[in-house]
């Protein structure tokens, strides 16, 4: 399995280059991953993505996707596209540690 | 007498009416099967048409022809399911009860869940090729098509064929190189991927097969609107895409009923174990086919694949003796990539789609990832397939479960 370098660790990641072990992430992670991937500040607005993101795969095993994003994150699909450009979901669910959303297939 | 009640008769109902009817007893069980239309279209087949290669005639036959016998159609719209109460509510408000529940009620698409994508242009400058309709108009309009701008663009995943874009383009770039304007027209995928395809390596080579057909892929972009004065996509982020003509494949979603049921996500997608195929909370409803959530791809392949899987599964579930099949995410899938020829792939939930060869008795191998004309024949060969043999829920050579037989890692 492929790795990455971050914050000095080495991490595996899956085919995505998304991480493949959920216990390897914590908030510094998520800030480096972030800057890594062109967001140099992680708001309270990102944070609320991030966290509403992990929570539902922790319930239901897979992260949800743009359109349930707009529905119960409460962030309109226009901002989540200026918090997280180019694919929301997808860019969210990286920086969150979690798999790419199942949509995408 | 326990009732069987599948709801819808596309391929997977069809093919489940076909493989239970057979086995259950006709003296205690009764199979109905319910769907809004007559006619059965074999929707592989919508690709061809807007390039002449099908007619819809074609690809149309009378979905009774394809019932087993004893096996009732009830040709109506759905209300809702009560799935507390055991039963289903048709359009008429009449009641059908069920022992058991197959939902296979499929996925259709929403042009209208798109800002500015359905208005006097639909049709015009503006169509889809996932319908009867949309694609013979599109047949139509490519006939006078002198060249341009064409755009194709899937708006959100997880839509039916995955794959059906990259064909369209792969078809396009034949059909005007035939036609001689091949140099007239620019062919465009704007799509809310990161590439060409879904999975990794895929994507990559089909990214590479893109280029050297001199397709353009404006990858990332988030749909808001369409603009069609100004003939133009704009996305979510104001970036914009100008367009000539706009072939697009709108939003994909679950039938509606599903909605109106509260047994639908935010698709209208009915949330199904992965592995049993058995209605996640319901005790005595399975989901087949695009109906479901599952993270696997919306084709034909899977509901065969499926099909096996939900068989074995309903005759050991209905005597209350533990489900022995699992569904692991198989698809295999043609794809057509003009001139006579066409890809194959084949993969499942964990591993994606491979380069190699597809071993298949007594036909193949087919050559996966790979352009060959077999493969192309392999495509043309399914229509045939599809109705004699797939409907029919008969046995294919190819097992439910993926291979790995062949694949390089």
């Amino acid at each position: 399995m492929a790795t990455v370098t971050i914050l000095g660790k080495e991490l595996a990641v899956d085919a995505d280059g998304n991480l493949a072990n959920l216990s390897d992430w914590n908030e510094d992670i998520a800030r480096e991953m972030a800057a890594q991937d062109g967001i140099p500040n992680l708001t309270s607005q990102h944070w609320a993505i991030l966290n509403y993101m992990r929570k539902v795969f922790e319930k239901e095993g897979s992260a949800p996707s743009i359109r349930r994003l707009t529905k119960e994150s409460g962030v309109d699909t226009k901002t989540l596209y200026q918090l997280f450009p180019k694919g929301p979901a997808k860019r969210a669910a990286k920086i969150a540690g979690l798999p790419k959303p199942v949509g995408c297939i | 007498m326990k009732h069987l009640l599948i709801l819808g008769g596309g391929t997977a109902g069809t093919m489940m009416a076909n493989k239970l009817a057979p086995v259950l007893n006709a003296r205690e069980w009764q199979v109905t099967i319910v769907d809004n239309t007559e006619e059965h279209y074999y929707q592989p087949g919508f690709l061809f048409v807007p390039f002449g290669g099908y007619r819809l005639q074609d690809i149309v036959k009378p979905r009774r022809q394809y019932l087993p016998a004893g096996v009732k159609l009830v040709v109506s719209s759905i209300d809702h399911i009560e799935a507390d109460k055991n039963k289903v509510v048709l359009g008429d408000q009449s009641i059908l009860p069920y022992d058991y529940l197959i939902i296979a009620t499929g996925a259709d698409i929403h042009p209208e869940q798109t800002e500015g994508l359905v208005d006097d242009e639909w049709g015009k400058t503006k169509f889809d090729f996932y319908t009867p309709r949309g694609a013979e108009l599109l047949a139509q309009f490519l006939k006078g098509w002198q060249g341009g701008k064409l755009v194709v663009n899937p708006i959100e995943m997880p839509i039916k064929c995955p794959v059906a874009p990259l064909e369209f383009l792969f078809l396009a770039d034949a059909y005007f190189t035939e036609r001689g304007i091949r140099d007239k027209v620019e062919l465009n995928l704007v799509t809310p991927l990161s590439g060409a395809f879904t999975k990794p390596k895929a994507s990559q080579i089909l990214g590479d097969l893109l280029g050297r057909k001199r397709i353009n892929v404006t990858p990332d972009f988030g749909l808001a609107r369409v603009d069609s004065k100004e003939k133009k996509l704009v996305g979510w982020d104001d970036t914009e895409v100008g367009y000539d003509l706009l072939v697009s494949v709108p939003t994909n979603m679950g039938d509606p009923c599903i909605g109106r049921s509260g047994l639908g996500d935010e698709l209208n997608y009915v949330a199904t174990d992965k592995q049993t195929l058995l209605a996640k909370g319901l005790e005595n409803v399975f989901v087949i086919g695009d109906a479901t959530n599952l993270p696997s791809s919306k084709a034909g392949s899977v509901v065969h694949f499926q099909s096996e899987i939900l068989f074995e599964n309903f005759l050991e579930h209905i005597d209350k003796r533990p489900m022995p099949a699992r569904f692991d995410g198989h698809t295999n899938c043609f794809i057509e990539s003009g001139f006579g020829k066409g890809l194959l792939i084949d993969f499942n939930y964990e591993t994606e789609p491979l380069p190699g060869e597809f071993p298949l008795p007594g036909v193949g191998p087919f050559s996966l990832l790979q352009e060959s004309s077999m493969n192309h024949y392999g495509k043309l060969m399914f229509r045939w397939v599809y109705w004699n043999v797939l409907l029919r829920g008969l046995e294919l050579p190819i097992g439910s479960a993926m291979s790995m037989a062949g694949k390089r890692v």
